[in-house]
């Protein structure tokens, strides 16, 4: 069993490692782009849970450690 | 006074404390491996700077399950000094013992610099020998020392008077110019410049004596 978890960051939070990321989009002539905002992404293997087990045990994971509820929100996939 | 000095894989800034607490104060000093379980009969504690876990995921992130930080915990909630400097305090604010977060620099880059600090608390433990309003030069070195929260957040470290150190001339685009905050209780005090480094003449400053005076009386 697979669970993906995304862990961005909150609306209002400083994110200049993106406002780089975009700088050197502009540089290869991607002008389009008006804001770039960087994330995380993690795949975690699991076994021996049922999908309401890893859920509840991937939330946990999110809140504790994947990401820092003070600037980071988490979005949370399981496949099967 | 006994001080532990709490050691995690990765931590650097271990032995320059233990140096001041002992070769420059004349204290006891002791290493509290991460693994332990007990401080023993410490009546300080101090979270060193460095990179623990080499600052995977999110500096401090890892660092705050070790064992000994369940033990450090009890003691602060008893009221115990506790002092984290530069991931020292990067580990308190990720344990949860210090509001806020230290992000990345705002303008990405590794800071190394003297800076100027001014007190905005002289009432913790660390700060009770200097003058509210006096300004101290330390060293900084770090890459995530941007200081962080939320409106809510901010509002309640004035309300609380819980922003310890302000810099002067913010090099690194931190909240308000904050360099160090304290819990509510005032007795778990968090900064990212090294005190630890300007005790001695020898190494062009002495600054830093005023948070270790204040601590030892």
């Amino acid at each position: 069993m697979k669970a993906k978890v995304y862990v961005t960051l909150k609306n209002g939070v400083l994110d200049p490692q993106g406002a780089a990321i975009m700088g050197a989009l502009h540089s290869l002539g991607q002008k389009a782009v008006v804001d770039v905002r960087q994330g995380k992404f993690f795949e975690i293997e699991l076994s021996g849970l049922s999908k309401a087990e890893a859920e509840k045990s991937v939330k946990e994971m999110s809140e504790k450690l994947l990401a820092n509820t003070v600037i980071e929100q988490y979005r949370i996939e399981i496949e099967a | 006074m006994k001080v532990g000095i709490v050691v995690f894989p990765g931590s650097n800034c271990d032995a320059d404390c233990h140096h001041v607490v002992s070769a420059v104060f004349g204290q006891e000093a002791r290493y509290l491996w991460h693994r332990e379980t007990s401080l023993g009969d410490v009546d300080a504690v101090i979270v060193p700077g460095g990179f623990s876990y080499g600052d995977y995921l999110r500096c401090g992130a890892i660092a705050k399950f070790s064992p000994l930080m369940t033990a450090v915990k009890a003691f602060a909630q008893k009221g115990g000094p506790v002092l984290g400097i530069c991931n020292g305090f990067q580990i308190l604010t990720e344990a949860g013992l210090l509001p806020g977060v230290l992000i990345r620099n705002q303008k990405l880059k590794f800071i190394c610099d003297t800076v100027g600090l001014s007190i905005e608390n002289a009432r913790t433990p660390f700060t009770s020998r200097a003058a509210k309003g006096a300004v101290y030069r330390m060293p900084i070195a770090h890459m995530e020392g941007n200081y962080f929260t939320s409106p809510d957040g901010l509002k309640k470290l004035e309300d609380g008077e819980q922003i310890v150190f302000r810099y002067v001339t913010n090099p690194n685009g931190s909240l308000t110019d904050i360099a160090g905050v304290c819990n509510e209780k005032g007795n778990v005090v968090g900064l990212m410049p090294h005190p630890e480094r300007v005790c001695e003449m020898m190494l062009n400053g002495t600054d830093g004596r005023v948070v270790f005076e204040s601590l030892f009386g």
